[in-house]
């Protein structure tokens, strides 16, 4: 009993809380692929973005995150859209790798200019530590990852809504299944494309909220969650937003889940190997089903 | 005198380096610029040989495994060697996949190789790095031991280009490109495209291993952060991109321009306080990147652009 | 009145010139088909109308308003509805999104006309929750016609809507295309199954390098000798390749 709680205090809760994250990150990461055509290597920094805004207006508000998270939305969004019309839109009609070198080169400009203006040193969200509440004896949860947990679902739902009440939500959907038939159906593509911008980077600068108010604020924070974001995107089906949602929760708690001591006493897997895991199971979908768990696009 | 004996060994070593990088952009340009395979592993090939010829030359040792005390020749091999199976167990898993993909699990694959330096301390001595890297010719005197090994790196260098403008010219080089430029046709007329893939992706992680491997005989130490990103990825794909994709002779002079700039730049910034110092450290970054979005959009053939047979391309 | 007329088309892609001045039109509550050998560019007929084509001369007008050039969105709202050959739904859509999206540039209730498709193929209505990309081929076929009739189109094109189906389906698919003439919208298509086409169309142009070769009404068409040696090979269906 003692045991199985600790499994659930300290691997699974942990573990879910991470998969929100990411499921939040990788849904913006497979828009873009569905929609964009491309792989943006700059979601990370959207997100390391979204959280230095957050901590900024946390500096000159007495409001708590959650308070303050869409008016980063907002500016995170305002940049993103700036950087599409400068840097990517050129690139529309180009081979789809120009687009990403693009991305890469944004993915290190943004980052450089997040560390000259805030520098690098760690920072935190919300001051000192948490006690975490218990439920029914043991099971014990912090209000932080309560939080956490419940923004993620809610905005989860939000996202389900948009994609399948909202009339531009379904021309996502369906420019992500296929561009060309959008294109002769009449759906007009730019705007499409903003509305995918919008969504993804209002997900990411959340997600790294979400990360910065459990953790602390520092500039790789995004790039660190780039690869279990692609993971969990190619996992779910490059181009299904439900793919990435699962993809990310799964990713998530695998993650938390391989340094539990499964086997003897010691964890399963060298905890410094955690950012690995998200890894292997990549190449382990792209060897086995590169179409994902709910038959994404293969390019 | 003091002073300009010190600005002619600064040319020496950014002479070295740019020579180190030279081999990096001409083994990405096998795999880019020829084949069209988009790889951003670049940080983790050369960290595979710089640790591998680390590894293999340095003396006794309780802080990692080694205490070979190898020739640096086989130190240079022997990186070259490892790279490559590496490379071809990548390329098995990887090669197949659409560009993107490629992409994202070449990045993926620096990471874990960056994970590996940092864990497995009895090998590598985790993120305190391995130091007491022998360097070739360190016994001369000064200058000449510099220009010696100056003269080996250039030596190289000249070596790499000749081997691959000769492979280039030669009908494996003619097939590389009819794959990137039509991959179907190729396929229709029999050519086993995921073999020559696979050839270039391993021949330009090999070369990359290479520079990896005199990296570290060159600092004499090579910890973790030779696989940061941005310094040994990103610099590389710039250099290339500016030089001229696809042209061996932009590849090279890409990467002695864009070192210059990348290198005179840190002295610029390195005069200012401290607390400006590290801050403007990003703006060259900043600026490399811009640089990188620049040539994309208005100059994307580079400063040599490449010589194509047919002056333009046949429609989609 | 026609419909859809083009006068003296030419255009390609780039440099390539793949239509050299191609006339034809299409009048109310016609079915046109467009038969000719590969290459002779019948389906880049119906992308010049389009607009995914670059026209150098000629005119497209639909009921005398010029669309020559117009970009792909606003010939849809014009009224011009084009079900491509292949990846002609929206897979992971349901059926009713796919109509959804088929009604995308309507801002009006679309509701009644929805009903009627689904009085036009009952099959959908039953399956109207399930994704698209979960229907038959022939079902499939309806949900790509349905959507694209949602707008209440002048005109339908349909490239190749049988390629690559068998016998059975074809005839199901030829009816389909029946009903909705029936229902009122003029057709203009493209078929490699060419006897069959011409036997349900009420005219017929027969296309050779990207010009016109032959027209004439259905029945004269498989009746000209010259046509039948060319296209029709004489008595057995020439599947499309």
């Amino acid at each position: 009993m003692i045991a199985l709680m600790e499994f659930i205090n300290f691997y699974l809760i942990p573990g879910v809380v991470l998969g929100s994250i990411y499921a939040l990150g990788a849904v913006g990461i497979t828009l873009t692929f569905g929609i964009l055509r491309f792989a943006n290597f700059a979601h990370g920094e959207t997100m390391t973005l979204g959280v230095y805004f957050t901590w900024t207006l946390m500096q000159i508000t007495p409001f708590h995150p959650l308070v303050i998270l869409p008016a980063s939305m907002l500016l995170t969004v305002i940049v993103v859209l700036g950087i599409d019309r400068v840097f990517y839109k050129p690139f529309r009609a180009s081979p789809t790798i120009m687009v990403v070198m693009a991305s890469f080169g944004i993915m290190l400009m943004v980052r450089s200019i997040i560390q000259f203006i805030w520098g690098v040193q760690l920072k935190g969200l919300v001051p000192g530590i948490q006690r975490p509440m218990l439920l029914f004896d043991s099971l014990r949860i912090s209000p932080k990852h309560m939080v956490i947990i419940a923004s993620a679902v809610v905005l989860v739902l939000a996202i389900h809504l948009l994609l399948s009440r909202t009339k531009i939500g379904k021309a996502m959907r369906a420019m992500s299944d296929s561009p060309e038939l959008a294109r002769l159906t009449g759906i007009g593509t730019e705007k499409i494309v903003m509305t995918t911008w919008v969504v993804g980077a209002s997900l990411a600068c959340a997600a790294g909220v979400f990360l910065a108010y459990d953790t602390h604020v520092e500039t790789m924070m995004g790039f660190k969650l780039l690869l279990p974001m692609f993971a969990a995107a190619i996992l779910g089906g490059v181009g299904k937003p439900y793919g990435a949602i699962a993809g990310g929760l799964i990713i998530g708690l695998v993650e938390e889940l391989s340094s539990y001591p499964w086997i003897g006493t010691e964890p399963l897997l060298n905890p410094g190997y955690k950012a690995g895991v998200a890894f292997a199971i990549m190449v382990l979908m792209l060897l086995w089903r590169p179409s994902g768990l709910f038959r994404g696009r293969v390019f | 005198m003091e002073q300009s004996y010190g600005i002619f060994l600064y040319i020496i070593s950014l002479a070295t380096m740019g020579g180190i990088y030279a081999m990096l952009t001409l083994g990405l340009n096998i795999q880019w610029g020829f084949t069209g395979l988009f790889n951003v592993g670049i940080a983790g090939f050369f960290a595979i040989g710089a640790y591998v010829s680390a590894i293999l030359t340095t003396p006794e040792t309780t802080r990692h495994l080694g205490g070979f005390e190898l020739p640096y020749i086989l130190g240079f091999s022997a990186s070259m060697v490892v790279t490559a199976l590496i490379a071809w167990g990548v390329g098995k898993v990887c090669l197949r996949l659409r560009s993107d993909y490629l992409a994202i699990a070449t990045i993926g694959i620096g990471e874990i190789f960056r994970l590996v330096l940092k864990n497995e301390t009895w090998a590598t001595n985790g993120p305190r790095g391995v130091s007491m890297i022998p360097k070739p010719f360190e016994s001369l005197a000064e200058p000449y031991n510099q220009l010696m090994f100056l003269a080996l790196v250039l030596v190289t260098v000249v070596v790499i280009y000749l081997l691959i403008e000769a492979a280039c010219k030669s009908p494996w080089g003619r097939v590389m490109t009819a794959i990137r430029e039509n991959e179907p046709a190729a396929r229709a007329a029999g050519k086993n495209v995921e073999r020559f893939r696979m050839e270039a992706f391993v021949i330009g992680c090999m070369i990359m291993g290479l520079a990896g491997a005199f990296t570290a005989q060159y600092l004499k130490f090579i910890d973790p952060n030779a696989t940061e990103l941005t310094t040994t990825t990103f610099l590389v794909w710039v250099m290339l991109i500016v030089g001229g994709s696809a042209n061996n002779k932009g590849a090279i002079l890409g990467a002695f321009v864009m070192w210059t700039v990348w290198s005179a730049s840190e002295i610029l910034t390195s005069r200012l306080p401290d607390d400006m110092a590290i801050r403007t450290a990003y703006v060259r970054i900043f600026l490399i990147g811009l640089a990188l979005q620049i040539m994309l959009q208005k100059f994307p053939g580079g400063i040599i652009p490449e010589k194509r047979p047919k002056p333009s391309r046949s429609p989609e | 009145m026609a419909v859809l007329s083009l006068d003296q088309v030419v255009g390609g892609y780039g440099d390539t010139q793949i239509l050299h001045g191609v006339s034809m039109h299409v009048d109310e509550g016609e079915i046109v088909v467009i038969i000719g050998p590969n290459g002779a560019g019948k389906s880049t007929v119906m992308k010049a109308v389009f607009g995914l084509l670059n026209l150098s001369s000629g005119r497209v007008l639909l009921d005398d308003n010029e669309i020559t050039n117009m970009p792909t969105e606003m010939v849809v709202r014009q009224g011009v509805c084009y079900v491509p050959q292949t990846a002609n739904i929206f897979p992971s859509l349901t059926v009713e999104e796919n109509l959804e999206m088929g009604a995308y540039v309507r801002n009006d209730d679309f509701r009644p006309r929805m009903a009627e498709i689904y009085d036009l193929f009952p099959p959908l209505l039953e399956k109207r929750k399930h994704p698209a990309g979960t229907l038959s081929g022939g079902q499939r076929q309806m949900v790509a016609m349905g959507k694209a009739m949602m707008l209440e189109p002048k005109i339908l094109l349909l490239d190749e809507p049988t390629a690559g189906l068998s016998p059975k389906f074809r005839g199901e698919i030829f009816s389909i295309i029946r009903t909705v003439n029936n229902a009122g919208t003029p057709i203009l298509m493209v078929e490699q199954n060419a006897k069959q086409a011409l036997k349900i169309a009420g005219r017929g142009y027969v296309l050779v390098d990207g010009k016109n070769k032959f027209e004439g009404a259905g029945q004269a068409l498989l009746d000209d000798p010259e046509v039948g040696e060319m296209f029709l090979g004489g008595g057995s269906h020439k599947v499309a390749s």
